[in-house]
């Protein structure tokens, strides 16, 4: 499973970009801060790689088991 | 924010949660490095307790203060080694750890760092490479690379980088790693290793400074830095064969030096106890 915790990202778009599988979109949905959030368009994709939950500077991203 | 609302099991762990979101722009490398040091710390099942962080000025000086919950001294700018060395001296018994910037660790600071690998204290420092003083507005620093314009050098820097891991190692540190916030996964292992190591080690992150260093090369998001870190790395074991014109512009990765030589402070312990034996015969 794929959380992001949407009042701590801040839009950098480093997942998005980094997700080896495009499971990971920048969508329109903007929080409290003003910050563009992503969204997890393809979680069918997911391989549960990790790198995500890791590059995030803001650790906004978790990966779980179902 | 309420603790509840973090849902991250290591920043419950490690964190003062109350404190999140973090101080850093967005896409900051300095996350990145704190996200990866809980990561290390979680599987190698530290107590927070059991750690001291010592931290200089400078945004990445923020990386373990104030979000760390172990006990944490956020001292002058240059001298967090130096705090560091007399932590260690007096409580051998905590892992004592330095997370400063390469302003703080290779410009102003870098005779404590010199001295310090030299004497082999049990210290692991983790040093975060932006190429800049970020902090301050994004001033040259002794780690820019060569021709790169920033508030200081306006028309391109003629000086070189100081390669600070390298130099680590000649110093003769027991432990030294250089890796990037790209390479996230080798970047924890490395931390763990340096974390374990007896002596003193040393891991340089190179980091992405968007903001302040970004605005001057016109690499305004993070991913515009990991795109180059990607491209640039060579690892050490190809770089040894490579030639100095070879490696221009690359930054080596991996892990530079491991040794085994005695450490400073269990040195000074043996001499104590050996002129305590004399006194009493
Ligand atoms: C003795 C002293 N000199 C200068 C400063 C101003 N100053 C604050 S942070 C900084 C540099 C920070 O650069 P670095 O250590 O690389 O950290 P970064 O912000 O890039 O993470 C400087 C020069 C200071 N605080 N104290
Ligand atoms: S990497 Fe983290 S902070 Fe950046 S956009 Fe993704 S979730 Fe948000
Ligand atoms: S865990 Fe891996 S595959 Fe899944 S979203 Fe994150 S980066 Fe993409
Ligand atoms: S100025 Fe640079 S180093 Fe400091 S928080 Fe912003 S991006 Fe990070
Ligand atoms: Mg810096």
């Amino acid at each position: 499973m794929i959380t992001i915790n949407e009042e701590l990202c801040k839009g950098c778009e480093i997942c998005t970009d980094f997700c080896p599988k495009k499971v990971l979109a920048s969508s329109n949905t903007i929080n409290k801060k003003g910050y563009y959030l992503p969204a997890a368009t393809h979680k069918d994709k997911c391989t549960g790689c990790r790198l995500c939950e890791l590059m995030c500077p803001e650790l906004a991203i978790l990966i779980s088991k179902e | 924010m309420k603790e509840d609302k973090i849902f991250h099991p290591r920043a419950n762990k490690y964190l003062r949660t109350e404190m999140l979101p973090t101080a850093f722009c967005p896409g900051c490398g300095c996350g990145t490095v704190l996200n990866g040091f809980l990561q290390a710390l979680d599987e190698l099942k530290l107590d927070p307790k059991e750690l001291v962080f010592v931290t200089g000025i400078g945004c990445s000086s923020w990386i373990p203060s104030p979000y760390f919950k172990g006990d944490t001294l956020h001292t002058t700018h240059g001298r967090p080694i130096a705090f560091a060395t007399g932590v260690k001296v007096m409580k051998p018994d905590m892992k004592v750890i330095v997370i400063a910037g390469d302003g703080d660790i290779a410009g102003i600071g870098g005779n404590h760092l010199i001295h310090a690998a030299r004497r082999n204290i049990d210290i692991s420092v983790f040093m975060v490479n932006n190429w800049n003083y970020g902090m301050t507005g994004g001033q040259v620093s002794p780690t820019t690379p060569f021709g790169v314009r920033t508030g200081t050098t306006p028309y391109g820097s003629a000086e070189h980088q100081l390669e600070a891991a390298e130099v680590v190692a000649a110093a003769g540190a027991n432990y030294v790693a250089r890796w990037t916030t790209y390479h996230v996964f080798p970047m924890v292992k490395a931390m763990q290793e340096a974390l374990r190591v007896k002596g003193f080690s040393f891991v340089e992150i190179i980091a992405q400074c968007p903001v302040s260093y970004g605005k001057m090369v016109k690499m305004r998001r993070g991913s515009d830095f990991l795109k180059l870190y990607k491209e640039k790395s060579v690892k050490v074991e190809k770089a040894r064969q490579m030639s100095d014109e070879e490696l221009e512009g690359k930054i080596v990765v991996g892990k530079l030096k491991e040794r085994k030589r005695t450490e400073f402070v269990s040195t000074l312990r043996q001499i104590n106890e050996r002129f305590r034996q004399e006194l009493a015969n």
